[in-house]
C-alpha cells in the first residue's frame, strides 16, 4: 500500500515544528486501512497544516521493521517531535491514540 | 513394538543438534522443520543450548540460523558465548546466521485498538529468506507477554506463529521460563506439540546440578530420563550415560597389576576392561597399587587416567617416588594425566559428567579413581553409589580397565557404606595387622571373576622398590583362608 499523503511541499523543507508520523501496515488490511483514516482524522483535527504521514508497508519494505522494532501492525511512531512514541493498533480508540501522542495528558495520573 | 518404535524406523526426519550427546537422547535429533520448546527455569542454559543449535547447525551442517532474542540484545548475546569459543560476529559475516534484538518494553507501547503480530511474522521471514535459514530458536517469546496486554490477540498470533513456522519448514527451538506447577508461564507447551525439552537446575546443599528430560517427543522413541549435562569451555555436553546396555564383551586378554607376585595370584593379572577394587585401610596401600597398575599400562605404551579424589598430584607422585615408583615421566609423555578433583566441588552428576567427558577426549585404556569413597561426599550414599555403578558401566562398556580403592578395615561394607562390590570383577583388600608392637600388612583375592586365583593371604610390603608380596602368612585371625567369591 502506498498512500501519496506526503503534501507536495514537505518534500522540500519541512516547517518548524512538523510532526513526523510513520504507520507501519502490513498489506492493505480492513486494519491497516482504519489505522490510517482514524490518524488523518486526528491529525487534521489537532495537527491542521503541520504533519506529515509517510506509510510503510512491511509487505513491500520487510527490512524497515527492524529498524523501528516492529513487532504489532498497525503501529504508528512519531518520530518527531521528540521523543519517539509508539502507537500500536488500528487506532480505533481516539482517547488512547491521542495520549499516546501526548497531544492529551493521560487521564488518572501516571500509569 | 510401541507406535513410537514403528515411526521412528520409519524415519521421523530429524535436524541433529550437534551438541554433545543431546542427538543420542533424542534419537537423532529435533523433529526437522518443526518447532521445539525448551523449557526451565531462568540460568539453567536454554539460551545457550539455542545458540549452539544454531552455531552446530551453520558450522557443522551447512544449515544457516536466525536469532531472535527477545531479552539479551545481539552485543549481550555475543558477549555472554564467547568464552564458549562461539563467534556469532564471524558466522554473522559469512551469512551463516542472523541474530537480532527484539525490544518489547510496554512502557514505549501504547495500544490504541485492534493489532496483529504481523510484523513480527514480517521480520522473521525476512530474516529466513535472506539467509536461506533452516533454523530459527526464538528466545524468549514469553517476552512478548509482558510487553502487550491483549493476552487473547497474544495467544491467537502465537498459534499462528508456531503454525506458519512449521509451513516455512524451519527446525525452531522456541525457549521459555517454567511456570509454577506447569511447563511454561504462559502455557506456550498447548501450541508446540512435537517436541518438549525440559531444562533444569537444582543446587543441593550447595551443590550444583544441571539436568535435562525429554518430556515428549511425538512419533519418534526418546530417552526418557533425566540426563546429566555439562556447560563448560566447549558448550553443552548431554549424558544419555544410563542409556547404556549389559553388553560389554568379556575379554580374555590380561593386563598385569604392575606386581609380578600380584599377577602370579591372579593368574596373569586383571582381565582386560574388568573393574578391580582395592580395599584397604588407611595408608594400607591402596594407592601404591593403583600406582603399580597405572606405571603397568604406560610401560605398555597405554594411556591411564587417574582420577585423584583426595591428594594432589604432586602429593601422589611425591609418595610413590618414595617407595621407587617414579611416574613422573609417563606424565611428561602423556600417557598418564592425573585429575585432581575436590569431590566437593560438585554435585555427582557434575562429576559423572566431566569424568565421561574426560574418558571420552582422552580415551585412556586403564583408570583409577582413588578414592571412591569420596564421591559420597558429593551427596548422599545411595546417590553417590548409583554415580559409582553408572561410572563403572561406563567404563566397562568402554573396555576400559578401571582400579577403584575404597577405604574399609574390613572385607565387609566400605567405611563410607558405598558398596558395588556385586560389580567388580576383581576384589583385592589390604588388612593393617598388629601383632607384638609390630605391624605388617595383608593382602589377598578376595574375589577374582573367571580366574582361577590363590586364596592366600601374603604379606604385603612397601619397600623402595615398590609393592612387594611376602611369604604366606598364617591366619591369627581365623577367617582369612575362607574363600569367597572365588570362581565365578
Amino acid at each position: 500500500m502506498t498512500t501519496p499523503s506526503r503534501p507536495e511541499e514537505a518534500d522540500a523543507e519541512l516547517p518548524e515544528g512538523t510532526w513526523e508520523l510513520r504507520l507501519y501496515v502490513a498489506g492493505r488490511t480492513p486494519k491497516s486501512l482504519a489505522a490510517f483514516a482514524n490518524l488523518k482524522r486526528l491529525c487534521e483535527e489537532h495537527l491542521a497544516g503541520r504533519y506529515m504521514i509517510e506509510v510503510v508497508d512491511l509487505l513491500e519494505q520487510p527490512q524497515l521493521a527492524e529498524g523501528d522494532e516492529i513487532l504489532a501492525v498497525p503501529t504508528l511512531v512519531r518520530k518527531l517531535p521528540h521523543p519517539v512514541r509508539k502507537i500500536v493498533g488500528d487506532l480505533s480508540n481516539t482517547e488512547r491514540t491521542l495520549v499516546g501522542l501526548q497531544l492529551r495528558p493521560r487521564a488518572g495520573g501516571p500509569s | 513394538m510401541s507406535e513410537a518404535d514403528i515411526t521412528a524406523r520409519a524415519g521421523l526426519p530429524k535436524a541433529p543438534t550437534g551438541i554433545d550427546g543431546l542427538d543420542d537422547v533424542l534419537g537423532g535429533g529435533l523433529p526437522a522443520g518443526r518447532p521445539t520448546l525448551i523449557c526451565g527455569s531462568a540460568g539453567c542454559g536454554k539460551t545457550l543450548f539455542g545458540i549452539e543449535f544454531l552455531v552446530r547447525g551453520a558450522t557443522r551442517h551447512g544449515e544457516p540460523g536466525v536469532l531472535f532474542a527477545f531479552e539479551e540484545t545481539t552485543r549481550e548475546l555475543g558477549e555472554n558465548v564467547r568464552s564458549l569459543g562461539f563467534d556469532l560476529d564471524a558466522l554473522a559475516a559469512k551469512k551463516l546466521l542472523k541474530v537480532e534484538h527484539v525490544r518489547v518494553e510496554r512502557s514505549e507501547i501504547e495500544e490504541a485498538g485492534e493489532y496483529d503480530l504481523e510484523g513480527l511474522f514480517v521480520r522473521l521471514g525476512h530474516a529466513i529468506d535472506t539467509l536461506g535459514a533452516k533454523r530459527v530458536v526464538l528466545d524468549t517469546l514469553e517476552t512478548l507477554f509482558s510487553g502487550l496486554s491483549n493476552e487473547g490477540i497474544l495467544r491467537a498470533e502465537l498459534r499462528r506463529l508456531f503454525r506458519w513456522l512449521k509451513d516455512k519448514g524451519v527446525t525452531a527451538i522456541i525457549t521459555a521460563e517454567r511456570g509454577a506447577g506447569t511447563l511454561t508461564r504462559h502455557g506456550l507447551e498447548e501450541y508446540v506439540s512435537d517436541c518438549v525439552i525440559l531444562l533444569d537446575h537444582r543446587v543441593d546443599e550447595q551443590v550444583s546440578t544441571r539436568r535435562l528430560r525429554v518430556v515428549k517427543y511425538r512419533g519418534s522413541a526418546h530417552g526418557t530420563n533425566e540426563y546429566p549435562f555439562l556447560i563448560d569451555e566447549a558448550g553443552v555436553t548431554v549424558l544419555p550415560i544410563t542409556s547404556l546396555a549389559l553388553a560389554h564383551d568379556a575379554s580374555r586378554e590380561r593386563v598385569s597389576t604392575g606386581v609380578p607376585a600380584v599377577d602370579d595370584m591372579l593368574g596373569g593379572g586383571y582381565f582386560r576392561g574388568a573393574t578391580v577394587l582395592v580395599t584397604g585401610g588407611a595408608g594400607a596401600g591402596k594407592s601404591s597399587l593403583a600406582a603399580h597398575f597405572a606405571r603397568a599400562a604406560c610401560g605398555r605404551g597405554e594411556r591411564c587416567l587417574y582420577l585423584a579424589f583426595e591428594e594432589s598430584p604432586g602429593q601422589i607422585l611425591r609418595n610413590m617416588a618414595s617407595i621407587g615408583l617414579d611416574l613422573a615421566p609417563w606424565v611428561g609423555r602423556g600417557l598418564l594425566r592425573f585429575r585432581a578433583i575436590r569431590s566437593m566441588h560438585y554435585g555427582l552428576e557434575m562429576h559423572l559428567t566431566s569424568i565421561y567427558k574426560l574418558v571420552r577426549e582422552y580415551r585412556p585404556a586403564c583408570v583409577v579413581l582413588d578414592p571412591m569413597d569420596s564421591l559420597a561426599q558429593a551427596g548422599s550414599v545411595p546417590d553417590a553409589t548409583r554415580t559409582l555403578i553408572r561410572l563403572i558401566d561406563y567404563f566397562k562398556a568402554g573396555g576400559v580397565t578401571a582400579l577403584l580403592t575404597n577405604l574399609g578395615s574390613d572385607a565387609g561394607v566400605a567405611d563410607s557404606g558405598m558398596n558395588v562390590s556385586s560389580l567388580v570383577d576383581t576384589w583385592l583388600l589390604l588388612r593393617n595387622r598388629e601383632h607384638g608392637g609390630g605391624h605388617t600388612r595383608a593382602f589377598r583375592v578376595l574375589k577374582s571373576r573367571g580366574m582361577a586365583h590363590s586364596n592366600r593371604v601374603r604379606e604385603f610390603r612397601l619397600t623402595d622398590r615398590g609393592v612387594e608380596l611376602g611369604a604366606a602368612l598364617t591366619g591369627t585371625e581365623g577367617d582369612d583362608t575362607t574363600t569367597d567369591g572365588g570362581n565365578e
